[in-house]
């Protein structure tokens, strides 16, 4: 069992890494990307427009957490 | 992508954690037992050849709007936490990857450790120590290697940069005998962070049905465009102040040069 938790930490700390909610916005970025691009409306701009907002809200979090 | 960007994306990612895990194997050689530490090399190289095998075609069977969607999302959320760590080192909020520091705890470590022999290997701490280097540096290595190589259709120049960045990078370390400090790591970093979130970004987005205004030359402007973007933000990190015990990387001047 703790053989399988530390297999399981090892996969989860190699994709997900130090912030899980950088996964998850690019998830939500990408799904919402795959609903704009079925109307007529562009959709190449979403993906970056994520980036800005997931790695600016990231770092904030990261620098605020390390002056409490 | 031409041919050039694919390589040095590959070349520099793969070179960066060939970095980290010659600084572990040289820790065990040197203060452990060379032979025990070379052996362990050697299984982790044979468990990454497996890894590969069995992904390789793997990839190379899944349709390319998924491959790019899976790939360019995994990409992108690798890219991110490269490109944070990367700017939180860079702006001082975070310590410098320093190797040589890496390489006098990894020594200690091993210096304390009890020695114990398990088959043909003298040495079990040197052994794993090494394994375990080479295989979660290597993961990482693959994983680029692979996943660019088959979403360009040219596994074997990715493979070839992979190999030619190991290859430095050892000759390196065998000619000095010391852990490679003076590599750029953090810079080297940076730029890998920028490389991956550019190339998630424009995969991932292409995958999930966008299409890029100019195909492919969208990349000409997506690379610079995060470039300034992790610029930007290393120097408002840096202006809010940074804890005084940690220096900033001149990330900016390395990059231009």
């Amino acid at each position: 069992m703790r053989r399988l938790r530390a297999f399981g930490a090892f996969w989860y700390d190699f994709v997900v890494g130090d912030d899980w909610r950088v996964a998850i916005g690019v998830v939500i970025a990408l799904a919402a990307t795959y609903g704009l691009s079925r109307t007529s409306v562009p959709a190449w701009w979403l993906v970056p427009c994520a980036v800005v907002v997931l790695l600016s809200a990231s770092l904030w979090r990261a620098v605020a957490a390390s002056r409490r | 992508m031409n041919a050039g960007a694919l390589f040095v994306a590959v070349f520099l990612a793969c070179a960066v954690e060939a970095v980290e895990a010659t600084t572990i194997v040289l820790a065990a050689g040197t203060t452990r037992h060379w032979r025990s530490a070379l052996l362990g090399v050697g299984a982790g190289l044979v468990v990454l050849a497996v890894v590969i095998a069995a992904l390789g075609p793997a990839l190379s069977a899944v349709p390319l709007r998924g491959l790019r969607l899976v790939v360019g999302g995994l990409l992108l959320v690798f890219g991110l936490q490269w490109l944070r760590k990367a700017i939180l080192r860079a702006s001082g909020h975070k310590a410098l990857h320093d190797e040589a520091q890496i390489y006098l705890d990894e020594v200690a470590a091993a210096r304390a450790a009890a020695t114990e022999r398990r088959g043909v290997v003298q040495d079990w701490y040197a052994f794993t120590l090494s394994f375990k280097g080479v295989v979660l540096e290597g993961l990482e290595v693959a994983f680029i290697a692979l996943t660019f190589g088959s979403n360009q259709h040219d596994i074997p120049l990715a493979a070839l940069a992979a190999v030619a960045a190991v290859v430095a990078v050892v000759a390196a370390g065998v000619a000095v005998r010391a852990p490679l400090a003076r590599v750029p790591e953090n810079t080297m970093k940076f730029v890998v962070g920028i490389m991956l979130t550019a190339f998630g970004t424009f995969w991932g987005a292409e995958g999930a049905g966008a299409r890029w205004p100019g195909n492919d030359a969208a990349l000409l402007v997506l690379v610079p465009a995060i470039a300034v973007l992790g610029l930007a933000l290393t120097a408002g990190l840096r202006r809010q102040g940074t804890p005084a015990a940690r220096r900033p990387a001149p990330v900016a001047s390395e990059v231009q040069a």
